[in-house]
């Protein structure tokens, strides 16, 4: 039993010692993690993945990250590996201009046309309101001032 | 000019409809893999019958072959092993079988219940030559031409459609070269 005990705490202390915590690592591989997408369960990031295939590649970019590579260089190798797929960022390239700049096309796009509709009515609106409400006051002021000037009332 | 106006709508509605028409009959599982057209990543791994014996993809340069992803524990290799097991008995290209995280016994046991359709099989126990190869969803398939680089993947089970329309013909293409 004893011995046992000895054992166990040899091997508690030898694993803490063979592998020290690092915080600052563990939180950049969380965040590279973070950013990085799960093959097998397409929405969830390899953090958030408990798929076999995650967790080789978390041990991965953890291997990696302890041999000094940077985090480009990190996600370029998975990216030669999985394709763009893999970064929930997808680069800016020929073939993703639609994905990045498809949006804003089309905020200008439906921008150039509020605002030609807009002028349109607003120009139509402006003119016929105005010589409208004119006749319509003019005959009411009219209209009751002939009616206080009738004697018979 | 007016009426043509008025069909701008209609244009976009058909251009986005067909758009998200093609979107609905897409596989979002299939991612395409970089690796195709680029030299297959290399790899020396243990032979799965016979481990004291290595087989490198070196060893496979100059004659067209297909590495073929497996696992005892994978559901959808048995679909398409029977299909496997025809193509070996007609000879026509080298299949070698990538054991991918499984324990070889299990591997072995499973080959001499539904029949052993590789040349060879390698072991891939740890799923790192997985890794390099962009394996992410067992069984997945790879056509290599003679000069060592992939010029086909297919992803999940191989089907008998996919094999007659693209992978032989495209394997025998590739052995003309």
């Amino acid at each position: 039993m004893k011995r046992l005990l000895v054992w166990t705490f040899a091997f508690v202390v030898g694993a803490a010692i063979a592998a020290p915590p690092d915080p600052a690592l563990d939180a950049r591989l969380k965040k590279l993690d973070d950013e990085l997408r799960c093959l097998v369960c397409q929405n969830q990031s390899l953090a958030d993945s408990s798929a076999p295939l995650a967790q080789d590649l978390r041990r991965e970019v953890r291997s990696l990250a302890d041999a000094g590579k940077s985090d480009a260089e990190i996600k370029a190798f998975l990216v030669a590996r999985y394709g763009d797929f893999v970064l929930y960022k997808p680069p800016v390239k020929s073939t993703t201009w639609l994905l990045w700049f498809g949006p804003f096309i089309l905020l200008a796009g439906g921008a150039v046309v509020w605002w030609s509709v807009s002028r349109r009515r607003g120009r139509r609106s402006g003119v016929e309101g105005e010589s409208i409400d004119a006749t319509a006051v003019t005959a009411g002021v009219e209209r009751a001032r002939a009616l206080l000037n009738d004697p018979r009332e | 000019m007016k009426s043509l106006r008025l069909l701008v709508p209609l244009v976009i509605f058909v251009v986005i409809a067909g758009f998200l028409y093609v979107g609905l009959g897409r596989d979002p599982r299939e991612v395409p893999s970089p690796l195709v057209g680029k030299p297959a990543p290399a790899f020396t791994l243990a032979q799965l019958h016979d481990p004291g014996q290595k087989l490198s993809t070196a060893d496979m340069k100059g004659q067209v072959w297909l590495l073929n992803v497996w696992a005892s524990w994978c559901v959808s290799c048995r679909v398409e092993h029977p299909l496997l097991v025809q193509l070996a008995q007609a000879k026509v290209v080298p299949v070698i079988g990538l054991n991918y995280k499984d324990k070889v016994p299990e591997g072995l046991a499973w080959l001499a219940q539904n029949g052993d359709p590789y040349k060879l099989s390698v072991v891939d126990a740890d799923g790192r030559v997985g890794i390099d190869w962009g394996v992410y969803g067992v069984p997945e398939t790879f056509v290599v031409d003679k000069n060592g680089v992939i010029r086909y993947k297919h992803i999940g089970p191989v089907t008998a459609e996919a094999l007659q329309q693209t992978i032989l013909p495209l394997v025998r293409e590739l052995q003309k070269a």
